[in-house]
């Protein structure tokens, strides 16, 4: 079966840049540019909703279909 | 899909005042899910909190909210359950605002068993007024009004709630996000005053003056010390020295609940008539 990937849409004007999500994502799909997080490696996403769960700022949205 | 927070929060008022890292927004998302969960029309839902950090809450929420004076959550909500006693009212507010300042208050709304949510947002600290030490304070730790220590024994809000007379009590921690909206949820079900401490962490007044280097370290503490309660009756007493047993803690649904019971009060009142 192929694998779907799912849309993470960061919402820039909300990220305090706290690391949570870098550090806590089991598959390390995103990392810190400058101050804000962003997407590094979509590929390895397993959806499993951790960095939307924690982000304190509502920052990410992990989109499914 | 992902799941729409904004539904439940005011327009415009994104992003919220809390500091990176801070837990208070992961509780929050964790109640509007548990709101959401329920279903609960919120034009019948009431969110009542003191003054602090973690009373920015109701801010930020759409629906019934109060916003009242330091500790005194509980007393505003004991008023909205009676005037009301169709309404869904949950107090929420740190670990400060409701066990020192209304540490009287909660005590006694815990008595009366009146059907009121209390979420206890505990990170160890008054936060917002510049990082005082608080009754959950551990013992030795440093805070702008210790730093030497604070030598004074900390409460245990869960155990405290319980003595008190609350019916249903849980604890959850900031780091163990999926399972604060199923004890919120459960919470609010329950008939009778429920407590949820949920352990936080608050990175800009604790964290940096005991010596956590980062936001993520203080989650892994969360992580390293949360026992559910379940996993707990099998480890000894010596393995569980340290921990922080979390979950659904006590639970009575016997004890009458107070708005029914002051009904009943009126009911008596009036056939004297």
């Amino acid at each position: 079966m192929e694998k779907t990937l799912p849309k993470i849409e960061i919402i820039e004007k909300y990220c305090k840049g706290c690391h949570i999500c870098v550090e806590f994502c089991p598959t390390k799909v995103l990392e810190m540019k400058g101050f804000v997080v962003a997407v590094k490696n979509l590929e390895a996403c397993i959806k499993c909703m951790q960095c939307e769960l924690r982000c304190p700022d509502f920052a990410i949205k992990v989109i499914t279909e | 899909m992902a799941f729409d927070y904004e539904k439940y929060i005011r327009p415009g008022k994104l992003p919220h005042i809390w500091c990176p890292g801070c837990g208070h927004g992961i509780i929050m998302k964790g109640l509007i899910r548990a709101l959401d969960s329920l279903k609960l029309d919120m034009t019948q839902t009431s969110i009542v909190s003191g003054i602090g950090c973690a009373s920015r809450l109701p801010g930020y929420m759409d629906c019934c909210t109060l916003h009242t004076a330091h500790g005194r959550a509980a007393a505003f909500a004991t008023g909205i359950k009676l005037a009301k006693p169709e309404m869904n009212v949950i107090c929420v507010g740190g670990d400060g605002d409701g066990t020192a300042i209304g540490g009287n208050h909660f005590i006694h709304a815990c008595r009366r068993n009146i059907d009121i949510t209390y979420v206890i947002m505990n990170n160890y600290i008054y936060g917002m007024t510049g990082g005082q030490f608080s009754p959950t304070t551990p013992t030795g730790n440093k805070a702008s009004t210790t730093p030497y220590g604070n030598p004074d024994p900390c409460f245990d809000v869960a155990k405290l709630a319980i003595g008190a007379g609350a019916t249903f009590v849980a604890r959850g921690t900031a780091f163990h996000a999926n399972q604060i909206d199923k004890l919120i949820a459960e919470a609010i079900q329950h008939k009778g005053f429920s407590v949820v401490e949920i352990l936080d962490d608050c990175p800009t007044t604790y964290g940096r003056r005991n010596k956590f280097k980062s936001v993520v370290e203080m989650m892994n503490r969360l992580k390293e010390v949360a026992v559910p309660v379940k996993a707990a009756e099998k480890m000894t007493a010596e393995q569980l020295q340290g921990k922080i047993l979390t979950g659904v803690l006590y639970k009575d649904e016997t004890k009458p609940e107070y708005t029914a019971e002051y009904d009943k009060v009126i009911e008596r009142a009036q056939a004297k008539k």
